[in-house]
């Protein structure tokens, strides 16, 4: 990695729609602690009025700005130029796991469908006579860390089940067995979701390579603390030969 | 006249942020047809950006906090100038509103009782925050959003509102366009319920996203309805002042209530050399008083950093005129230091400030458990609005409703930080109630297809000059460039007269803009159609400046520092004139009732 950031670098960015499209290449003047959602508002404010970007806070909060850096998926508002070798073209593209719109963004809608196919949270009878829970912070800990989720949908991008294998109308991806997490880990929840894992969700699918993991941008621990523990319940469920006995007996 | 689809609704909302989600909940439980239509995709509204927490007088961590309380805080805050009957509903209903989240699945930080925790915040007299450590806003978005999927509402993403439509005086619904595809599309509804959240982008610096345009107090002006108080502008102390390509993104004022203090250059914390009389004896009188406040003891006062926005940011932005300032023009905020007082500070702080840690770590290289922060005002938060009646959110036009940062009202000329997110929930609910009745209550109104037509004509404007047209983003650039020098913080007449000047040439300017390709996902467009909204209210915010001739609250004028008594009695109202142009006059506050007057009075 270069020690003096140099003062521009080459962006080859993607440009298309559902017709098609290609890399085109712009120069563009860097300085210090940019980012590289910094450098694509430069082009397009300077080079590119109409080069078609999607983002919002710009601070890490909000997950609209996902788009594929040098082949990883990032969240652009928080990859800083200085991680990137910026003596090679820094490559932008959109996320492949979903349908372009045009250039960086990508029509995600099929996100906002499959979340409202997921049980919605039922919690149980207050604790208290004034309508309220009593919850310990540890019982918390646990869920929290799951609601921490800004739907950037990165792990959906880099899930092969979605990337390659295109089964987005079996399997719901890991934002959303994340969502199923929290609901069925949550301390006041009731319903009961492992059926839907199994069969509409297709769990299964997962073959728990982490890769989802690694891409969070808010280091959930997707595959560990998420997507095993709810394998674990549907095995309880429906592999465990001592209750599939009982069940026959 | 162009192409455009139909969508007609009983109720829409416009705005998908905290106040548009739960004014939809709300609207949709009565059975009614309810859209929303949001500028973003679902869930990345600006509430998404709130950190510190929800103000509601729970009394879970202090028994003696009580709605009473919660009322004369907000009243202090906002220089009582605020609408009071507001303050009174928002303070008598934020703690029902903060449990309902509760049972929609939101999951606060806990007591060590099991119950919802609170947090210390400034100007607010005992811990009040209920909080998720500091993303807060996350959890409530979150929350409203996952519930209000499975009531039926219908929304409408990446899509903006160009025009409203009216109907003999009364409100018909409103016109846009995607702007994923760039089709126009048409809303006839019985009532609208504005949620477009604030004006920050009319700043160079400042804490709020690219939505923040302006979008729904230049809707409502054009429509006809008047707007309040739009010379109170929140410039949040601090926001991070380096690296450059994140100067004005928010530090919560949460680091604050956890102990964190502000220092200048030479060491010093200023913030106790300039106490307010309205603070004098609510503000501790030592260094050791203020941090006992921070960890609970309930006998102490609480320390001068969490004082109101209006004085922090002022006091900051006066060491840093002094020379007083950090290398890159702010002041240091350091948390780190409670390691002095604390064992496993740095854990500590990792725990209850987990963005903040991040954000610093990431984007300046900085480890906020060790070394200060750099921080400076930034542009926060609008206090004024479209002019609504207290109990219902109706705004001067039939129909037409306003909830959360778009509306008028609750602040006055300070807001408390925390308020905002129980404005949400309150008045969202009670703007989606109130607009429901309107529309049971109404016949469907007539849709007058020439106002939309005319919106859709001058929409496509800038693709006719293409290329060789101004070039949106530059005049969007310096627009905020010049508010933030001729009306920011500090303000005085002759630059606001220049400000005028300018707003005009702007004007001319952005007629001119021009944009190359086509109406897909054309962010130049997008930007070119924003700048009329914020052209609006930057005129809106100079020409209330210039008349409120004092200093109280957000507004400083350096020609006029000292509070004027009867400035004090009035607000400052901006409505359109027949002839098109805007009218600026002041308007008596209404006298409060003996009760609440009382209320105040007991508290001092």
């Amino acid at each position: 990695m270069p020690s003096q950031a140099p003062t521009q670098a080459l962006f080859r960015i993607w440009r298309g729609d559902t017709e098609g499209g290609r890399f085109q290449d712009f120069t563009t003047q860097v300085g210090s602690g940019m980012v590289v959602l910094d450098a694509v508002h430069k082009i397009q404010a300077e080079q590119a009025p109409d080069l078609a970007v999607r983002w919002n806070c710009k601070a890490g909060k909000c997950g609209s700005c996902s788009a594929e850096i040098n082949g990883t998926p990032k969240l652009m508002c928080m990859t800083r130029l200085s991680s990137i070798d910026l003596s090679m073209p820094v490559i932008i593209e959109p996320m492949k796991a979903f349908p372009l719109l045009r250039d960086l963004v990508t029509d995600v809608s099929w996100n906002f469908r499959v979340k409202k196919t997921i049980p919605k949270f039922t919690p149980r009878a207050p604790d208290a006579p004034d309508g309220t829970w009593r919850i310990q912070q540890s019982d918390a800990d646990r869920v929290q860390e799951f609601r921490k989720c800004i739907e950037c949908f990165l792990c959906q991008d880099v899930c092969h089940v979605l990337r390659e294998h295109h089964k987005h109308d079996e399997f719901i991806g890991p934002r959303y067995f994340v969502y199923t997490a929290a609901l069925e880990m949550h301390p006041l929840d009731t319903a009961d979701r492992v059926p839907d894992l199994r069969h509409k969700f297709s769990l299964g699918y997962c073959n728990i390579t982490t890769c989802c993991r690694q891409v969070c941008p808010e280091s959930i621990t997707i595959t560990e603390n998420a997507i095993i523990p709810l394998k674990e319940r549907v095995v309880d469920r429906y592999f465990d030969p001592l209750k599939r006995l009982f069940r026959i007996l | 006249m162009p192409e455009y689809q139909t969508h007609p609704y009983d109720v829409l909302i416009v705005g998908a942020g905290g106040a548009g989600l739960r004014a939809a909940i709300e609207a949709a439980s009565s059975g009614l047809k309810v859209g929303v239509v949001t500028k973003s995709l679902l869930g990345k509204a600006h509430t998404v950006m709130a950190e510190g927490g929800v103000a509601a007088a729970l009394a879970n961590v202090d028994e003696r906090d009580n709605w009473r309380v919660h009322f004369s805080d907000t009243m202090r805050g906002g220089q009582y100038l605020n609408n009071w009957r507001m303050a009174e509903l928002h303070a008598r209903e934020a703690p029902d509103r903060v449990r309902e989240l509760e049972a929609w699945g939101a999951l606060f930080d806990r007591t060590s009782d099991g119950r919802i925790l609170q947090r210390n915040f400034g100007g607010h007299r005992y811990p009040r925050l209920a909080h998720v450590g500091d993303r807060t806003g996350l959890e409530m978005i979150r929350t409203l959003q996952d519930h209000g999927i499975h009531t039926g509402i219908e929304v409408h993403m990446e899509c903006t509102v160009l025009t409203l439509l009216t109907d003999s005086g009364r409100i018909a619904g409103a016109f846009g366009f995607d702007r994923e595809r760039g089709h126009f599309l048409l809303w006839p509804a019985k009532a609208v319920v504005l949620a477009t959240g604030g004006i920050g982008r009319a700043y160079q610096i400042t804490s709020n996203s690219w939505e923040y345009t302006g979008d729904g107090h230049a809707l409502a002006y054009r429509a006809g309805a008047e707007l309040l108080d739009m010379e109170f502008v929140q410039f949040h102390p601090t926001g991070m002042v380096w690296p450059p390509s994140v100067r004005g993104l928010l530090v919560t004022e949460g680091v604050r209530g956890e102990g964190g203090v502000l220092r200048n250059s030479e060491g010093r914390r200023f913030m106790f050399d300039d106490i307010p009389e309205l603070y004098k004896t609510q503000t501790a009188a030592s260094e050791d008083e203020g941090w006992r406040y921070t960890q609970g003891d309930k006998e102490a006062r609480r320390p001068p950093e969490l004082l109101t926005r209006d004085h922090v940011a002022r006091c900051i932005n006066r060491e840093v005129k002094a020379g007083r300032g950090s290398p890159h023009g702010g002041v240091f905020l350091d948390i780190a230091w409670i390691k002095t007082h604390l064992p496993n500070a740095a854990e500590h702080i990792r725990r209850k400030l987990p963005s903040m840690y991040h954000q610093f770590k990431q984007l300046a290289d900085i480890d906020i458990t060790r070394e200060p922060m750099e921080v400076g005002p930034t542009t926060h938060y609008m206090m004024g609005g479209v002019r609504v009646d207290g109990d219902s959110q109706m705004s001067t036009v039939p129909g037409l409703f306003a909830a959360g940062e778009v509306a008028a009202g609750l602040h006055g000329a300070n807001r408390l930080g925390g308020n905002s997110l129980s404005d949400l929930l309150v008045f969202g609910k009670r703007a989606g109630q109130f607009a429901a009745d309107f529309a049971r209550a109404h016949s469907a109104p007539a849709v007058d297809r020439a106002q939309a037509g005319a919106a859709a004509q001058a929409a496509l404007e800038p693709f006719d000059r293409g290329a060789a047209g101004e070039n949106p983003f530059q005049i969007q650039h310096e627009l905020q460039e010049r508010m933030q020098a001729l009306v920011g913080i500090v303000r005085t007449e002759s630059e606001m007269h220049q400000a005028l000047e300018l707003l005009d040439a702007f004007s001319a300017r952005a007629a001119r803009a021009g944009v190359p390709g086509h109406r897909q996902y054309n962010n130049g467009w997008h930007t070119a159609l924003d700048l009329p909204q914020l052209l609006t209210v930057s005129e809106a915010i100079t020409r209330a400046a210039l008349l409120r001739q004092e200093s109280r609250g957000a507004q400083f004028r350096e020609d006029f520092p000292g509070k004027d008594p009867e400035w004090g009695k009035h607000n400052i109202v901006v409505r359109r004139g027949d002839a098109g142009e805007m009218l600026v006059e002041p308007r008596p506050v209404t006298p409060m009732p003996a009760e609440l007057t009382q209320i105040i009075e007991e508290m001092k």
